[in-house]
C-alpha cells in the first residue's frame, strides 16, 4: 500500500512544502515568491486562437454617432447621474458618481452633448436594461482642459493616490470590474508583502494585455510604481504566460536594472488568470475559502488596470476607454481597439469589417467565462475585454447528455470540487446541498464544463444553484425577520397585559385599603391577595 | 445577421471536444487486440459469441428506447461496448442462447430499467454475467481447450456455427472431450483435495507461465490475455479516457495479499504472478472496474474502490465458492461507490487544514 499513500500524498506534500516556505519568510517578509513555481490543482488547455490577433497593434477607433454609457459598470452599487439631458461635458467631465462604499464614477467619453438619460440594454446575463447617459459627441474629442497630472507621483501621499484613482472611476479591468482603489486600501491590520499584476490573458483568442505590454511597457511599470506607492509594498511580480514571447521580452527589459520588480513566465494553463490559482502558482499559497487575497499578503491587479491607474496619476485622464481585442472566426477583420466606453458593440464590430454570415454567437468578453449576447446593440463598457464572434465550428452547444460520472469534470476543477455532484443538486433542485458540496467557492471558469463529454452546461447549474440560494436565503430571512416581529408583538402585547393587570390590582388593593379603612390593617392585608386572585379568574 | 439568430447559451463558450461516443469507440478500440487474440486462440465459435452478445445488447437497447420513444442511443456505443465486455467474459464456446439472454439482462435489467446510460449502479455487463453464472452454473463454467482458429483440431466456421446453436458439431457428437479447467478452477479444485499449488499445476494439467500469459489457456473468452489486455489498458490511460487511480489500486489490492499469502505458505497460496496472468483480473482493473458510470469520480473514492475490488477478488478466489471473483468483487464494490464518492470529496482550494 506504500505505493498509493505517496500517490495520493504528492500534491498536499507540495502545499505543505510551501506553506512552510510561507511561515519562515513571511515573517521577514522577503522571498515571498516561491522559488520554484507551483501547479494549481486541474485546469485545462483550450486552443488560444491568439494568432488572429496578437499581432494587431493597438487601432484607434472613428468618434461613433453616439455614446451609451451605463450607470452600472462594475462591481457593487450603481452610479447616481450628474449631469442633466442639454449639459455640455467635455471628455473626462463627470456623469455619475459614486452610489456606495463599493462603486465607481462614470466620465464622459468624448466632449459634447447630454442627449438622454434613460434605459438602454446592457450586457448582463438576464437582459435587462439599464439607467445610460447618452452622449451626442460633438467630434472635438476636447479633455476638460482643468485636468491635470503629477510628473512625479513619489511626492503624492498614498491617500491622495488612492483618492484620485477613486475619483478617476478605475475598476479592475479583467473583467471582474472591483473598483481598484478599494484593492489598494488594504485593512490596516494586514501586510501586504506583494503586489501582484496579472498579465496572465489565460482566456483564448484574447490579445489586449499582451499588446499592451509590448507597446507601452514603460507606462505598465510607471503604474505598478504609482501602486506600490499607494500600498508602501516592496515587491512586485508580473505574471505572464510563456505563449507571450514578446510581451515578456518587453516588459523584462522594461524592469531591467529594478530588482522589485519581477517578470515571471509561467506555463500556458487555464485558469491561471483567476486571482486565487495565480497567487498559488506565484507565492505558493492559498486564499482562505470566502477569503480575499489580501489574507495571504497579496493583492492582484490586472496589467490594463495598472496603465490606467498610470493615465490617471500622470496625466489626470479618468477611465473613458479600453482596449477591446475584436476577434473570432466571425470577424472578418479582427484587431484590437482602443474603444471609448458607451461604443455600442454594433459599431465596433462595423470598425472590424462586420460580422460573417455564419456567425453564431457574439460574445463580450473571453469564451471561457464571457457573457453571449443576445443583441449587439449595447454599449461596450470598462470590464469588457474582448467581443468575440464564434462560428458554428468554433463554438460549443451541442445537446446534453446524461452525466456518465467519468470524473473529467473532478479533475479539471482548479478549486477541486466536485462539478457532477453540484450540477446534479442544482438541477434536482436540492438546494440545500448546495452549500454542503462548497458551492459558493465555484469561479465559474468553466473547466468543468469545457471538458465534459456529456455536454452538460455545469456551469450554467451553478448559477441557477448559487441564485436559488440567493433567493431562499433572503426569504429564510424574510421568515425569521417576521417571525421575529410577530414574536416581539406577542411578547409586548403580554407585557401589556401585565401592566394591565398589575394596575389593576393596585387600583382593587387601593380601593381595599380605603374600604378597610374603618377595619383592622392586618384584616386588609390578608384579604387583598384574595381579592386579586378572584379579578383574575375571568380573564384565565 | 438579426440579432435573434445568435446564440446566447451559458459560458464556457467553447467545447474541449470530449463526447461519450469518443469515449466508448476508445474503449471498443482498446478490446480489438485481446478480441481478435481470443477468436485466434478459440476459433471460430469465438467469433459467434461476440456477434451474437454485441448484436443482441445492441438491439435491445435501440428497442427499449425507442419504445419510451426517445432517440436511439446505440451511436453512442455504450451498448455495442456493454455487449462486448460481456462477450468477453462468456465461455468461449457458450450456447446462443446464453448469448442473447446475458445480452438482453445486461440493458434490460443492468441499464435500462434505471433511465439509461448514466443511472445504473451495477456494471450492466458483469450484473448480467453474475446473473447467467448463478442461474446456468454448467454452461458457464464448460471450459474447451484453446483448440485455435486452424490448428489441427480447429472447427470449421460451420461447425462452429453449429455448435453455438445446437451444441452439437454433427448430429449426435459431444463436445465433452476438450474440455478442461481454467488454471484458477485447477488451483481451487486439487488445493481443496488437500494437494499443493506445484501438483495441482504441474504433472498433466502443465501449466505455463508463457502460455497463461498470452492467453493460450482455458477460461472465458477475454480473460486469458494479461498482455495484450495490459497493452489496451495502457492504451485507454495515454488516450485519458481511464486514470491510473482504479486499474493500479485493483491490481495492488490483490497481488499485494497473494504475495503476503504466498510468503507464508507458497505450497497452498499461488505466486501473485499466477493471480495475475490468470482470471479477469486484468480485464476487470482496466475495462471493468474503470466503467465511469459504476465507479467514484474522486480520485481517493477511486483508490478505495479499487483496492476494495482487487482484495475481493483475492478472497474469493482463495477462500469463496466460485474459483473467479472478479465480477462479484466489482459488482460488490459498485454498490459502495454513492458512499464512497459521498465521503472522499477532496479538500478544496483555500480549505487546506490550516485555513479552517
Ligand atoms: S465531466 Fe460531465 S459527464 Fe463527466 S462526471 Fe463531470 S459532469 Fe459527468
Ligand atoms: S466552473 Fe466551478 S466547478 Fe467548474 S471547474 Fe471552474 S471552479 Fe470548478
Amino acid at each position: 500500500m506504500g505505493l498509493f499513500i505517496d500517490f495520493c500524498g504528492v500534491g498536499r506534500f507540495g502545499l505543505l512544502c510551501h506553506h512552510a516556505v510561507y511561515e519562515t519568510n513571511g515573517a521577514t517578509r522577503m522571498g515571498i515568491v516561491a522559488s520554484v513555481l507551483k501547479k494549481f490543482h486541474g485546469g485545462v488547455h483550450p486552443t488560444g486562437h491568439k494568432e488572429l490577433t496578437e499581432h494587431c497593434a493597438i487601432e484607434p477607433m472613428p468618434m461613433p454617432k453616439q455614446l451609451i454609457v451605463p450607470l452600472h459598470q462594475h462591481l457593487g452599487a450603481p452610479s447616481v447621474p450628474a449631469v442633466k439631458v442639454g449639459d455640455k461635458v467635455f471628455k473626462g467631465d463627470l456623469l455619475g458618481t459614486s452610489g456606495g462604499f463599493v462603486s465607481a464614477t462614470i466620465h464622459a467619453p468624448t466632449s459634447g452633448t447630454i442627449q438622454a438619460i434613460q434605459e438602454h440594454p446592457v450586457g448582463h446575463p438576464s437582459g435587462l436594461t439599464m439607467l445610460c447617459v447618452v452622449i451626442t459627441p460633438d467630434g472635438a474629442d476636447q479633455w476638460n482642459p482643468g485636468l491635470q497630472g503629477t510628473t512625479d507621483p513619489a511626492t503624492l501621499d498614498p491617500s491622495a493616490i488612492r483618492d484620485r484613482i477613486k475619483g478617476a472611476g478605475i475598476v479592475g479591468l479583467g473583467g471582474a470590474t472591483f473598483p481598484s482603489f478599494i484593492k489598494l486600501s488594504p485593512p490596516r491590520d494586514k501586510v501586504v508583502d506583494l503586489l501582484l499584476i496579472n498579465a496572465v490573458e489565460c482566456e483564448p483568442y484574447l490579445t489586449c494585455d499582451a499588446r499592451l505590454m509590448e507597446e507601452r511597457p514603460q507606462d505598465v511599470i510607471a503604474g505598478i510604481r504609482i501602486m506600490l506607492h499607494a500600498l508602501q509594498t516592496k515587491q512586485c511580480v508580473i505574471g505572464i504566460e510563456a505563449n507571450k514571447p514578446k510581451a515578456i521580452a518587453a516588459m523584462e527589459k522594461a524592469v531591467a536594472g529594478q530588482s522589485d520588480i519581477r517578470v515571471v513566465s509561467l506555463p500556458v494553463m487555464y485558469p491561471q488568470g483567476s486571482e486565487k490559482q495565480l497567487i498559488e502558482v506565484v507565492t505558493g499559497r492559498q486564499v482562505p475559502s470566502k477569503g480575499l487575497p489580501v489574507d495571504v499578503g497579496v493583492i492582484v491587479h490586472n496589467v490594463a488596470t495598472a496603465v490606467a491607474i498610470r493615465d490617471t496619476i500622470e496625466l489626470g485622464r479618468p477611465l473613458v476607454s479600453r482596449i477591446v481585442t475584436v476577434t473570432g472566426g466571425g470577424i472578418t477583420r479582427p484587431a484590437n481597439v482602443e474603444v471609448l466606453i458607451g461604443t455600442l458593440v454594433d459599431d465596433v464590430i462595423r470598425h472590424c469589417g462586420g460580422l460573417k454570415s455564419n456567425t453564431k454567437k457574439v460574445i463580450m468578453g473571453g469564451p471561457m467565462m464571457g457573457l453571449a449576447l443576445h443583441q449587439t446593440d449595447i454599449p461596450v463598457v470598462k470590464g469588457t475585454s474582448g467581443i468575440l464572434a464564434l462560428t458554428p465550428e468554433e463554438s460549443s452547444g451541442k445537446t446534453e447528455h446524461p452525466c456518465i460520472r467519468c470524473g473529467s469534470c473532478v479533475n479539471a476543477c482548479p478549486i477541486q470540487l466536485v462539478p457532477c455532484t453540484m450540477a446534479w443538486f442544482a438541477k434536482t433542485d436540492q438546494i440545500d446541498q448546495l452549500p454542503k458540496v462548497d458551492l459558493f467557492d465555484c469561479i465559474e471558469c468553466g473547466s468543468c464544463a469545457y471538458v465534459c463529454p456529456a455536454n452538460i452546461p455545469l456551469v450554467h447549474y451553478f448559477r441557477y444553484g448559487k441564485l436559488a440560494l440567493q433567493v431562499k436565503d433572503r426569504e429564510d430571512k424574510k421568515k425569521a425577520l417576521t417571525k421575529q416581529r410577530s414574536q416581539a408583538r406577542e411578547e409586548r402585547l403580554a407585557r401589556e397585559k401585565e401592566e394591565k393587570e398589575r394596575k389593576k390590582e393596585e387600583m382593587k388593593a387601593k380601593m381595599a385599603a380605603k374600604k378597610s379603612d374603618a377595619g383592622s390593617s392586618s384584616e386588609a392585608k390578608a384579604s387583598s391577595p384574595a381579592a386579586s386572585k378572584k379579578a383574575s379568574l375571568p380573564e384565565e | 445577421m438579426s440579432p435573434s439568430s445568435l446564440s446566447f447559451t451559458s459560458s464556457p463558450h467553447v467545447h474541449g471536444g470530449d463526447s461519450i461516443p469518443r469515449i466508448m469507440h476508445t474503449v471498443i478500440l482498446a478490446l480489438v487486440p485481446a478480441t481478435l487474440l481470443s477468436i485466434l486462440v478459440f476459433g471460430w465459435p469465438a467469433l459467434w459469441v461476440i456477434v451474437i452478445t454485441t448484436l443482441t445488447a445492441v438491439v435491445t437497447e435501440h428497442l427499449l428506447v425507442k419504445l419510451r420513444l426517445r432517440p436511439s442511443p446505440v451511436g453512442d456505443l455504450s451498448a455495442a461496448l456493454t455487449g462486448l465486455l460481456l462477450a468477453l467474459t462468456l465461455p468461449p464456446h457458450a450456447p446462443w442462447w446464453i448469448c442473447v439472454v446475458g445480452g438482453i439482462f445486461a440493458i434490460l435489467l443492468g441499464k435500462q430499467v434505471y433511465g439509461g446510460l448514466g443511472y445504473n449502479m451495477f456494471n450492466p455487463a458483469l450484473i448480467a454475467r453474475v446473473f447467467l453464472l448463478i442461474s446456468f452454473p454448467v454452461e458457464m463454467t464448460t471450459w474447451p481447450h484453446p483448440v485455435g482458429l486452424f490448428g489441427e483440431e480447429a472447427l470449421a466456421f460451420g461447425d462452429a456455427l453449429a455448435l453455438i446453436f445446437t451444441g452439437h458439431v454433427a448430429p449426435g457428437e459431444v463436445m465433452d472431450a476438450i474440455s478442461s479447467a481454467t488454471p484458477l478452477g485447477q488451483y481451487r479444485i486439487e488445493v481443496s483435495l488437500g494437494k499443493t499449488v506445484q501438483e495441482a499445476l504441474g504433472g498433466t494439467y502443465a501449466f505455463s507461465y508463457f502460455n497463461a500469459t498470452g492467453g493460450l489457456v482455458a477460461g472465458s473468452l477475454g480473460e486469458t490475455s494479461a498482455l495484450f489486455l495490459t497493452a489496451g489498458g495502457i492504451f485507454l490511460l495515454k488516450k485519458r479516457v481511464i486514470t491510473w487511480h482504479i486499474p493500479l489500486s485493483m491490481l495492488a489490492g490483490c497481488l499485494i495479499p497473494a504475495v503476503l499469502f504466498w510468503l507464508i505458505d507458497g505450497t497452498k497460496y499461488p505466486d501473485p504472478i499466477f493471480h495475475l496472468i490468470t482470471g479477469g483480473l486484468v480485464l476487470g482493473a482496466f475495462f471493468m472496474a474503470t466503467d465511469m458510470v459504476t465507479s467514484p469520480v474522486t480520485p481517493l473514492g477511486q483508490i478505495i474502490f479499487g483496492a476494495g475490488c482487487g482484495l475481493l477478488t483475492y478472497i474469493i478466489r482463495t477462500w469463496g465458492g466460485y474459483p473467479e471473483g472478479v465480477s462479484f468483487a466489482i459488482v460488490i464494490m459498485n454498490a459502495t461507490v454513492p458512499l464512497l464518492d459521498q465521503y472522499t470529496r477532496p479538500v478544496i482550494y483555500g480549505k487546506t487544514k490550516k485555513n479552517i
